[in-house]
């Protein structure tokens, strides 16, 4: 297991399957089973949210112990409320977006402000890569021609793991929310209070970065 | 009479590659794009690049749930429960 820890912010690469059997078992079901007093339930959908309710959390207030307490009054609202929860929408969506109000009420108590993507417009890929005609100067290599990358396949995801550790927010957020987390663009731009063509933009300059990282490592360059 | 679109080159085609891959581009950029692709192979390279990146960060799990949270919110929900 690979761990990365920067400025408090932390994701290991871990395999699936530690949940055991129930990974399988889709969250309606959970749901219904937990509601019905089945704590393995409960813990299986801790299990696969908790990180989550962190990442939104920790957009909002400052430091991993307040991110944890809003995670922690999460599933007590979760727990209380579950009887009420009509499932009109998904459970990850009322969980998430209980998560984010929450969140967003310690960040007016704390008086926080939500971090700004600094340079919204520039170039993501840096004017010296290219010619005075826009072309290439030295062409981009597949990573899967990369020789670690070839004989390790968990080498990209630890070198990626790495990088996003590295960004700043709301590139971060923003990165682990969509790509590790896998919501949609449309979820994650509801969680974080952004538009939709916001979130593309952060995403667009986070993913490039991730790229610029990963690229720069492989290559033994200095950024 | 129809405007057709200046080509790309490379240093606009790479500011498209994100949203090519969400399939949020507008049809004439997709289309602007494709064309790019279609003859640049170091721009097709970028986009691997970028594709490869966001598929190992869907295998990159963030698992910070200590044991002793799980524990703690495990207890909760059996008093809620013995309550209840």
């Amino acid at each position: 297991m690979s761990h990365v820890e920067r400025s408090g912010w932390t994701l290991r690469v871990t395999r699936p399957g530690a949940s055991g059997n129930l990974l399988h078992v889709d969250d309606t079901e959970l749901v219904a089973r937990f509601r019905g007093g089945d704590e393995t339930a409960f813990t299986e959908l801790v299990g696969r949210y908790h990180s989550t309710l962190l990442k939104v959390a920790r957009y909002y207030v400052v430091g991993a112990a307040s991110a944890e307490d809003v995670a922690q009054e999460t599933w007590m609202a979760v727990i209380r409320g579950v009887e009420r929860f009509e499932g009109r929408s998904s459970f990850k969506t009322w969980l998430l977006r209980i998560c984010a109000n929450r969140a967003r009420t310690h960040a007016v108590n704390e008086h926080r402000t939500i971090p700004v993507d600094p340079n919204p417009s520039g170039a993501t890929v840096h004017a010296s890569n290219f010619d005075q005609g826009g072309m290439w100067r030295d062409p981009p290599v597949p990573f899967t021609e990369f020789v670690e990358f070839r004989h390790d396949s968990e080498a990209l995801v630890r070198q990626v793991c790495e990088a996003i550790s590295t960004l700043g927010d709301p590139q971060r957020t923003v990165v682990t929310l969509r790509d590790v987390k896998g919501l949609s663009t449309e979820e994650v731009a509801d969680l974080l209070d952004l538009s939709v063509g916001n979130v593309r933009v952060i995403l667009h300059r986070g993913r490039a970065r991730v790229r610029v990282i990963v690229e720069a490592a492989t290559k033994g360059t200095e950024l | 009479m129809r405007l057709t679109a200046p080509p790309l080159v490379c240093r606009e085609a790479v500011e498209l590659v994100s949203d090519y891959l969400d399939g949020a581009l507008s049809r004439r950029d997709r289309r602007r794009l494709q064309r790019h692709l279609d003859t640049c192979d170091a721009c097709d390279a970028y986009l691997d690049q970028v594709r490869a990146t966001i598929a190992a960060s869907g295998r990159v799990t963030p698992d910070d749930l200590a044991p002793e949270t799980l524990e703690g919110l495990v207890e909760l929900y059996r008093r809620f429960q013995e309550e209840s």
